[in-house]
């Protein structure tokens, strides 16, 4: 899904702790579609030579495409919280406040869909999902991707439109689960599986090129799928 | 036989007499986990005993935060972000936010970076987009919004220029004249710019002067930004050093687990830290 969101991007930056949309560049490598994907954590050959400052200032001038951010709370004019929520600490804003600024789109990204992540209203906003008339601003959302559906971002609106509900879930449950309003067709499609031509490619090069740079992420997806094979 | 010039590269014994350098209340600038931490410094700093440090993540921290404020050593952080990467939370940063034992200062990466290359140039700030309308910038009265003055209604932040008191952080390689390696680590060349002293400890000395070798100076930081230097063999442990070593994966799990609670990481101390440094570096 997140392959088929990166559209026809030339740029894809990916930063901190992203193995799943790290996986989706790798899948679009292996398919042969030339892209050119810099990720913050590559361990070897790494694509910066001044760290993370070489990151932003691409952004910056406008030379990444697409970013993603994950967020502790998401909330529906897609506002971002990486700080704090009921009493937690989380790790903090990272480079948010500025690559959702800068990269011309964003595609937020969250395993966890539940009304303790995607809330009405985030307790703190490290990164806006929309700036008032007069702020510079490239860029900003696409979608909202979690593991139970997929929104897409609608700028005009200033609000989420459920666009697809993932195999397994229900349009009920994604409502349940979800803590702020959306814009929804009755019949929302279910989203397509991946082709099994991009399986092979996940399964094989994709998982050996990710567990190098996120070997706990490589070994929790990778050889329980194998396992799970066998039986 | 002469004196040498007050602004010499001194060096020094190893990890210990660094760390001894560093007083207590400290500004220091760290780098993150993927980028040269001087753990071996930063174990040092907990065996003596440090207390006050005000700690800049440059542009985020990782374990080396995570243990200094773990072991009572830090009064603040300003960061982007403390994080264990794959292991998870970093657990001693998030238990002494959560409980306000620490002043956290929160900032956002290229902040950060932008802050460090106004010292470097030696002008009061530099202007960056994006950031309006975050959170953050309620939080940092430091920050100002300002008019562009070469356009009409735009709002721009300004990133004061920061001048920790100390860059710190390891390298591959130092040599005879006191420049320091950092290979594609260049990061790292503008937090040392940007502080009044920079420490650094590294894992082999080189004869001669590398910036004589055409293919190693674009990779070096001149000895007249290093106030000081001490070998620590594998002193990036647990983390990697390119090429030298990789990461310790299952440490670094092995410590997100322990510090969990205040007792295991009370026993990863006593372990892993409190002990003489030579007695447990792995091969």
């Amino acid at each position: 899904m997140i392959a088929r969101l990166i559209g026809d991007a030339a740029h894809v930056a990916v930063g901190a702790a992203s193995p799943i949309p790290a996986t989706a560049c790798a899948l679009l490598a292996a398919r042969g579609r030339h892209l050119r994907v810099s990720l913050l954590h590559k361990r070897k050959g790494n694509p910066f030579s001044e760290g993370s400052r070489e990151l932003f200032d691409l952004a910056g001038q406008g030379r990444i495409d697409v970013f993603f951010l994950g967020g502790a709370q998401i909330d529906g004019e897609a506002n971002v919280n990486l700080v704090r929520a009921e009493g937690r600490r989380f790790p903090g804003s990272f480079g948010s406040a500025f690559m959702y600024f800068a990269a011309r789109r964003t595609i937020l990204f969250r395993e966890e869909h539940s009304r303790r992540v995607l809330v009405p209203k985030v307790e703190f906003v490290s990164a806006p999902g929309s700036s008032a008339p007069g702020v510079w601003r490239r860029g900003g959302p696409q979608a909202l991707l979690t593991g139970k559906a997929l929104f897409a971002w609608q700028a005009e609106r200033r609000r989420f439109r459920l666009e697809s509900v993932h195999p397994g879930s229900s349009l009920e449950e994604v409502r349940e689960a979800t803590g702020f309003d959306f814009d929804c067709d009755p019949s929302v499609p279910q989203t397509a599986a991946p082709a099994p031509e991009d399986l092979a490619l996940l399964r094989g090069p994709v998982a050996r090129e990710i567990t190098a740079n996120y070997p706990a992420f490589g070994s929790r997806v990778w050889e329980a799928g194998i396992s799970h094979s066998k039986s | 036989m002469d004196a040498l010039p007050a602004n010499a590269t001194r060096f020094l014994a190893d990890a210990e007499a660094l760390a001894a350098l560093i007083p207590d209340g400290a500004r220091i600038a760290m780098p993150p986990d993927y980028s040269l931490p001087a753990m071996a410094v930063v174990r040092a700093l907990v065996r003596r005993r440090a207390r006050g440090l005000r700690l800049l993540g440059v542009p985020v921290l990782g374990m080396c935060a995570d243990l200094l404020i773990g072991a009572g050593c830090v009064a603040e952080v300003e960061t982007s972000a403390v994080s264990l990467g794959e292991a998870g939370l970093a657990p001693r940063f998030t238990e002494a936010a959560e409980k306000g034992e620490i002043a956290v200062r929160d900032a956002t990466c290229p902040m950060v970076h932008s802050g460090l290359q106004a010292a470097e140039k030696g002008v009061p700030f530099m202007p960056l987009r994006g950031v309006l309308g975050s959170d953050l910038v309620a939080g940092r009265p430091d920050w100002k919004v300002i008019q562009n003055p070469l356009a009409q209604d735009d709002p721009i932040i300004l990133a004061p220029a920061i001048s920790p008191d100390v860059a710190l952080f390891h390298a591959r390689w130092a040599d005879r004249a006191g420049n320091v390696w950092l290979g594609r680590r260049r990061e790292l060349a503008t937090i040392a710019h940007a502080a009044k002293a920079a420490f650094v400890s590294f894992e082999h000395l080189r004869e001669g002067d590398m910036l004589e070798d055409e293919l190693l100076a674009p990779g070096v930081l001149g000895s007249v930004y290093v106030s000081a230097l001490a070998p620590a063999p594998r002193g990036a442990w647990p983390l990697g050093v390119a090429d030298e070593y990789g990461i310790d994966d299952a440490h670094l799990m092995t410590y997100a687990k322990a510090a969990r609670t205040r007792e295991g990481f009370r026993s990863y101390l006593e372990q892993w830290v409190l002990t003489p440094e030579k007695s447990f570096s792995p091969a």
